[in-house]
């Protein structure tokens, strides 16, 4: 009777879904494909132990392994960027004390209600297909003779991403923006009596204040950008000539369409590596670009 | 020229500059609904314009009957059922937990609360592969048992929004509360859960939302169409081989983001302040 009275086994009653989920449908589920990503196994038949020839065929023989990091790399490494620029421009400009501001957030904000939505997806493919709305406007103002392949075009593909990427910067905007108010006033009364220039106080006092805020974004979102599946398989599927093979997309592929489980944990398990390594590797050096406000007080 | 009139102009033209960028990103939503009542020979036509010729709500009616024998009131209803069911599940189980770790000390607790916060950083897509060959094993294919269960299990994002809700409330109240012969059990239903409300309807939005717009997991896991979700079946629907009626395509397209619209319409304080506080993407 004293054990079921005891703080020990109340904290344990009120925590154990998430201790069962934990266990069951995460930890379990990462070690066992550890395991499995040393076979061959399609589901159908028992998986077999080939050792590190999963890992072997993707560092040696695999040309879509390097070619969908890349593709990753590069969609993450521009979207994110340039969203949280967007983000925190359009946060400044409606952080500003001025009439129908409320409204503006709203109407910004709406696209990215709709986010990851299919729908959003199957629209961009339309708005950016051969008979579309962009080259319906490009060719009406004469920016171009005939209509571009925007999806199909080997050069253009990727950045039709990218910008449904950037068009979704609703999130981060709003995150500035509260961001924004928690800087202190007294900080740009101080500097304009200094005779800051309004550019001065945003690199001088704006930036760095917030820059924990940018931080955490970048972080979150980069990771988010590694996964991004959804909106890719809609909108290109991977195409053309593989330019759009994200990461995830390449994994569902050898999973779901291939059956090759092994290979496709395998490939899992070096996605989880990176997301690791590059985790570990935002948070080492962020000393060196965010500023915290208790040091050196 | 005058101080006044100076002012005057700068309003004037930050207010331009904020609508013509305002009317550039919400170009898109408005497209999509207007094609949604184009006729078809409009479609491709004059692509960009935003008003069509005539309202076309035979695309509604068109779209609505779906394909096969399954029309989109069914996929409509899976979507709630999944969306509902998860959403219970996901903010009861979250609320839980978050007591649990915010208010009792037991042993172990910050082991595993840093077990928690390391999950958030793990991403879902990578546990695919594990999770459906666990579930394959258990014999839930095709079925919701993989989307609804899961759920149940608490989720770290919601976890530390409502623990941080929960620290704001003073602890002489738990105390009062103890003393007067309360239970954990009766703490936690009287004393917490009318205090964290908010908290509650922020997580309870983002559980809809992801839930309304998962489409990974329906993808892998459901097999027969009359267990689609809206998502998933959007994603038949405008398969570009065989999509013929585009019209009814972009209606239906704008019917499964209207629950989202409304639900931004009557909560945006909460949805606002839910990722102002925590950082959570919409």
């Amino acid at each position: 009777m004293k054990i079921l009275r005891s703080d020990h086994f109340a904290g344990y009653v009120f925590i154990a879904p998430w201790l069962f989920g934990f266990l069951a449908v995460t930890i379990a589920p990462i070690v066992i494909s550890l395991y499995f990503s040393f076979t061959k196994y399609d589901i159908l038949s028992a998986p077999q132990w080939v050792g590190l020839m999963n890992y072997e065929t993707m560092f040696k023989y695999d040309y879509l392994f390097p070619q969908s990091l890349k593709v990753t790399f590069t969609y993450a490494f521009t979207s994110v960027p340039l969203r949280l620029l967007f983000a925190l421009f359009l946060a400044v400009l409606l952080s500003q004390d001025r009439k129908g501001v409320g409204a503006y957030r709203t109407i910004f904000y709406v696209p990215s209600v709709f986010g990851g939505s299919v729908a959003v997806a199957v629209m961009w493919r339309q708005l950016f297909g051969i008979n579309g709305a962009l080259n319906s406007i490009l060719t009406s103002v004469g920016a171009i003779d005939r209509s571009v392949g925007w999806l199909t075009e080997p050069k253009t593909a990727i950045w039709t991403l990218v910008a449904l990427a950037v068009w979704q910067f609703g999130s981060p905007m709003l995150i500035f923006l509260a961001g924004l108010k928690q800087v202190p006033y007294s900080l740009y009364e101080s500097a304009m009596i200094d005779g800051a220039s309004s550019w001065q106080r945003f690199f001088r006092i704006t930036l760095p204040m917030i820059s924990p805020i940018i931080f955490f974004n970048f972080l979150v979102q980069i990771i988010n950008g590694f996964m991004m599946f959804t909106q890719a398989l809609i909108i290109t599927n991977g195409g053309p000539f593989n330019r759009t093979l994200l990461y995830v997309l390449y994994v569902y592929r050898k999973a779901f369409t291939d059956y090759s489980m092994g290979y496709a944990s395998a490939l899992a398990w070096v996605m989880l590596v990176i997301v690791g390594v590059l985790t570990a590797v935002i948070f080492k050096t962020s000393s060196y670009w965010v500023y915290y406000e208790s040091k050196g007080e | 020229m005058s101080r006044k009139t100076k002012q005057r102009l700068k309003t004037a033209c930050y207010h331009l500059f904020t609508i013509a960028l305002a009317a550039f990103v919400f170009y898109p939503v408005l497209w999509l609904i207007a094609s949604s009542f184009k006729p078809q020979s409009e479609i491709f036509a004059n692509a960009h314009s935003l008003i069509p010729s005539e309202i076309r709500w035979q695309n509604y009616v068109q779209g609505w009957k779906g394909f096969g024998r399954t029309n989109f009131g069914v996929f409509f209803r899976n979507s709630f059922m999944i969306t509902i069911i998860s959403t219970v599940g996901q903010v009861g189980s979250s609320a839980c937990v978050a007591y649990g770790f915010a208010r009792i000390n037991f042993f172990g607790k910050r082991l595993l609360f840093a077990c928690m916060i390391l999950t958030m950083l793990i991403p879902s897509q990578i546990l695919m592969i594990p999770q459906y060959l666990l579930f394959n094993h258990i014999g839930w294919i095709n079925t919701w048992k993989p989307l609804i269960i899961p759920s149940f299990f608490g989720v770290p994002f919601f976890i530390f929004l409502i623990m941080q809700f929960i620290r704001g409330i003073p602890y002489e109240l738990d105390e009062a509360a103890k003393i007067d012969g309360c239970s954990r059990f009766g703490i936690f239903f009287r004393i917490i859960l009318p205090n964290i409300v908010p908290a509650l309807v922020t997580a309870t939005i983002f559980s809809f939302y992801w839930k309304w717009e998962d489409f990974m997991g329906p993808l892998i896991y459901l097999q027969s169409v009359e267990l689609y979700p809206v998502s998933l079946a959007l994603r038949l629907f405008s398969d570009p081989a065989a999509v013929t009626d585009w019209g009814a395509m972009f209606a239906m397209s704008v019917a499964s983001l209207i629950p989202v619209f409304i639900i931004f319409v009557l909560f945006q304080k909460y949805l606002v302040e839910g990722i102002a506080t925590t950082g959570l993407k919409g």
